[in-house]
C-alpha cells in the first residue's frame, strides 16, 4: 500500500481515538477534573499543542492529483497533504530574507515577491513550508517512540512488580543494565547498528526510554497490589490475569500518561541533537538547524532559517512542559496536597 | 556491611557482564563483522581483503561456542578483551583505542570539571533562593524561567553564543583548545557558559522540589515555631536533610565526567572523548563507540555504588545490610 493511504488511514484512527478519549475523559470524574484544572492554568500552552497537533494532522492528509498545470509527470502522481498545496507553487531558487522582493544573494527578482513570511533556504525551498512540516515529524518521533515503549513497559513492568520473585528479578536486571549504558551513546550505537530510518530511530529511543516508564509502572504495581481493593478481589476469586487488566493498569494510566508527556519533551531534544549528529529523522526541525548553522558564518548573515526551526522546536518544547507540569500537579495525589 | 559490599558488588560485576553480552549481540550480531569490515573497506573489495581485515583486527572467530572450542569464538574474545581494557585498534583508522582515550582523558576533564562545580554552584544557591520564596511571584518566576531555560535545545544554546559572544563581540574565540594554562581559560569559557546555561533550567527545578518536599515536613515546622529564622532554616535544615536525593544526582554524575560532553567537545573543538566519539559516529567506527559504552556503563556501575554508600555517611539512620 502506498504510504500516504496508511498516514490517511492513521489521521482517521487518530481521530476517532481522540472522539473516544474526549467521551472518557467526559465520563470520568478524576479526568474531566484534570481537564479543567490544566485548561484553567495553561490554556496558552494547550491550545499551542493543540495547534501544533492540527498542523501535523493537516499534513498527514494527503492525496495524488489536482496539481498545477505547469508541473511535470512525475509531480502529478505524487501524493502531497494539505500543507503541501497549500505551499504548492513557493519554490525559488535561492536564499530570499522574509518577505524580501528580490533574492539574497545577486538581488534578481523572485518568482514571487513578497509572499515568504519566513523567506526561503540555500535551494530555494519556504522556511514557513518547512518549519511547518517539522511539527508532522516531531509529534511522530514522540508519538510511535512512546507507542513501543508504553505497551512494552507495561508488559514487563507491571508482572514484574504484582509476582514479584524471579520474574522481577530478571526485569530489574534488565532495567539496571539498560539503565547503565549512557543514554545518548546507546542511542547512538542502537541507530548506527540498525540503521537510520523513522521507524529505526523510533526503535532506538523506545528501548532508550522505556526504563523509565517501566519503573514507573512497576513501582506503582508494588505499593497497588498491597491494597484493599486487589485483597477483595483475589477473595472474591478474580483471576490473576483480570485483576492486573481491570484493576492494576487502570490505576497505573495517570502515571504513565505523566511520564509519556514529560518524557515527550526530552525525545524530541534528543531527536535534535541526533539530527546534529547526522542521524536524525528527515525533515525535522533539528536537521534545519543543522543545516542551517554554518549559515550564520556567512556574510550577510542568513539568520531566517535557524532562527524559525529554533522557535518552532523551542514553542513545541515549551508548551508541552508547561502541560506537563499542570498534568502533573492535577493528577499526582502526591504533588496535589502540597499544592493545598 | 561488608557482606552489603560484597553483594553489591557482585551486582555489579553482574550488570557490567549483562552490557556486555547486549553489546555483543548489537555488534557481533545484528551487524556482522563482515558488515564492519565492508564499511571500512568499501563495498568493492575482493573477498580475500575483507577476510584478511577480520584476521588483523581479531574478528575471525566463531560467533559463539561450539563444542570443544570454548575459547575460540568471539563472545568469550569480546569479554576477554573488555575486561582487561585490550580494546584493540580502531575498526576506521587502525589506531590503538587506549591511546586514544589516554589523549582524551585530560581535555575532557578540563572542561566537564569546571562545568561540574559551576553548575552546582549556580542551580544549588538558585533553587535555595525560589525554594525560600515559596508561593510567592519569585518563586513563580523562577519556575518559568527555569522551564524556558529547560526547553531550548543545547543546539540553540551553542549555536546562539558562538554567534553573539564569539562573533558578533569577539570576547572570545569560538572554537579550538590550548593545553598552555593561560590561554585554556579563553578557549573554555564559552563551552562553559553554554553547558551551564543549558543545564541550569532542570536543576534548579529539581532541586527546589526537594527542597520544597523537605520544607513540608513536621520538624521544619518546629524549627519555625521555637523562632528559627527563614533563612537557618533553609540552610541548616531544609538543606542537610535534602542531602540525599541530591547526593544521588550528584555523585551519578561525576563518573560521566570521563566521558566528556560529546556536543560541546565537537563544537568548541576540544580534542576530547566527546569529540572522538562524534568523529567515530560520523567514521562508522563501531569498535570506538562499543568500547565507550562499555567505559560509560562501567564508571556508572562504579558510581551507583559509591552513592549507596555515601547514603550512610550524610544519613546515619541509613544502615547498609
Amino acid at each position: 500500500m502506498e504510504s500516504y493511504i496508511v498516514s490517511n488511514w492513521v489521521v482517521g484512527l487518530l481521530l476517532a481515538g481522540g472522539a473516544g478519549l474526549a467521551w472518557l475523559v467526559r465520563r470520568s470524574r478524576m479526568w474531566s477534573q484534570a481537564f479543567r484544572d490544566i485548561w484553567r492554568r495553561r490554556r496558552l500552552a494547550l491550545g499551542l499543542v493543540a495547534l501544533y497537533v492540527v498542523v501535523a494532522l493537516l499534513d498527514s492528509v494527503a492525496w495524488v492529483g489536482g496539481v498545477h498545470p505547469g508541473e511535470d509527470a512525475v509531480a502529478k502522481h505524487q501524493a502531497r497533504s494539505v500543507i503541501d498545496r497549500f505551499f504548492a507553487d513557493s519554490q525559488e531558487r535561492s536564499y530570499s530574507a522574509p518577505l524580501a522582493e528580490t533574492e539574497f544573494y545577486g538581488g534578481s527578482a523572485l518568482r514571487k515577491p513578497g509572499s515568504h513570511l519566513l523567506g526561503t533556504d540555500l535551494i530555494g525551498r519556504d522556511v514557513l513550508y518547512l518549519s511547518l512540516k517539522g511539527a508532522r515529524v516531531a509529534l511522530l518521533i514522540g508519538g510511535l517512540t512512546s507507542l513501543l515503549a508504553i505497551p512494552l513497559a507495561l508488559l514487563f513492568g507491571v508482572p514484574a512488580g504484582y509476582f514479584g520473585g524471579r520474574l522481577d528479578d530478571v526485569v530489574f536486571f534488565v532495567m539496571s543494565t539498560l539503565a547503565s549504558m549512557p543514554g545518548l551513546l546507546l542511542l547512538i550505537a542502537l541507530i548506527m547498528v540498525l540503521g537510520k530510518s523513522t521507524l529505526a530511530i523510533c526503535f532506538a529511543l523506545a528501548i532508550t526510554g522505556w526504563v523509565g516508564f517501566c519503573r514507573v509502572s512497576r513501582g506503582e504495581t508494588l505499593k497497588l497490589r498491597e491494597l484493599e481493593y486487589v485483597s477483595a478481589a483475589r477473595a472474591l476469586g478474580v483471576s490473576e490475569a483480570r485483576i492486573l487488566v481491570r484493576h492494576i493498569v487502570p490505576n497505573l494510566m495517570h502515571l504513565v500518561i505523566i511520564t509519556f508527556v514529560l518524557m515527550f519533551s526530552g525525545l524530541v531534544l534528543s531527536e535534535a541533537i541526533l539530527s546534529w549528529l547526522g542521524i536524525g529523522v528527515d525533515g525535522s526541525w533539528g536537521q534545519m538547524i543543522d543545516q542551517a548553522r554554518n549559515e550564520l558564518s556567512r556574510d550577510p548573515v542568513v539568520w531566517w532559517n535557524v532562527s524559525a526551526a529554533g522557535v518552532a522546536l523551542f514553542g513545541l518544547i515549551l508548551a508541552v512542559n508547561f502541560v506537563g507540569d499542570a498534568l502533573r500537579d492535577a493528577l499526582d495525589p502526591r504533588t496535589a496536597r502540597e499544592a493545598e | 556491611m561488608l557482606a552489603y559490599l560484597i553483594r553489591r558488588l557482585a551486582y555489579g560485576v553482574g550488570v557490567v557482564f549483562g552490557v556486555l553480552f547486549f553489546l555483543f549481540v548489537l555488534f557481533f550480531t545484528v551487524t556482522s563483522p563482515d558488515d564492519v569490515a565492508r564499511k571500512a573497506l568499501g563495498e568493492r573489495v575482493p573477498p580475500a581483503v575483507v577476510e584478511q581485515w577480520k584476521i588483523n583486527h581479531g574478528y575471525d572467530r566463531q560467533l559463539f561456542p561450539g563444542p570443544g572450542a570454548w575459547q575460540e569464538n568471539m563472545l568469550f574474545e569480546h569479554y576477554r578483551r573488555m575486561l582487561t581494557f585490550d580494546f584493540g585498534r580502531s575498526d576506521a583508522d587502525d589506531t590503538p583505542i587506549a591511546d586514544r582515550i589516554r589523549s582524551g582523558m585530560m581535555p575532557s576533564l578540563t572542561l566537564t570539571l569546571p562545568l561540574f562545580v559551576l553548575s552546582l554552584l549556580a542551580a544549588i544557591p538558585l533553587a535555595l533562593l525560589v525554594a525560600f520564596f515559596r508561593e510567592t511571584y519569585i518563586d513563580r518566576l523562577g519556575v518559568v524561567i527555569s522551564v524556558l531555560a529547560m526547553s531550548v535545545s543545547i543546539l540553540l544554546y551553542i549555536i546562539g553564543a558562538q554567534y553573539l559572544v564569539g562573533r558578533l563581540l569577539h570576547w572570545f574565540p569560538i572554537s579550538g583548545f590550548d593545553s598552555d594554562p593561560q590561554l585554556i581559560v579563553r578557549f573554555l569559557a564559552l563551552p562553559l557558559l553554554v553547558g551551564v546555561l543549558a543545564g541550569v533550567g532542570g536543576d534548579v527545578r529539581f532541586y527546589r522540589t526537594v527542597f520544597l518536599e523537605e520544607s513540608n515536613t513536621d520538624y521544619v515546622r518546629t524549627a519555625r515555631a521555637k523562632g528559627c529564622g527563614e533563612g537557618r532554616i533553609m540552610v541548616r535544615h531544609v538543606f542537610r536533610n535534602s542531602l540525599i536525593p541530591l547526593l544521588t544526582r550528584v555523585i551519578l554524575a561525576i563518573p560521566f565526567l570521563f566521558m566528556g560532553s560529546l556536543l560541546l567537545e565537537s563544537f568548541f573543538g576540544i580534542p576530547g572523548l566527546g569529540a572522538i566519539t562524534v568523529d567515530a559516529i560520523q567514521g562508522n567506527d563501531f569498535s570506538v563507540l562499543r568500547t565507550m559504552v562499555y567505559i560509560g556503563s562501567l564508571l556508572f556501575v562504579f558510581g551507583q555504588i559509591i552513592t549507596d554508600f555515601s547514603y550512610g555517611l550524610v544519613d546515619p539512620r541509613v544502615r547498609l545490610e
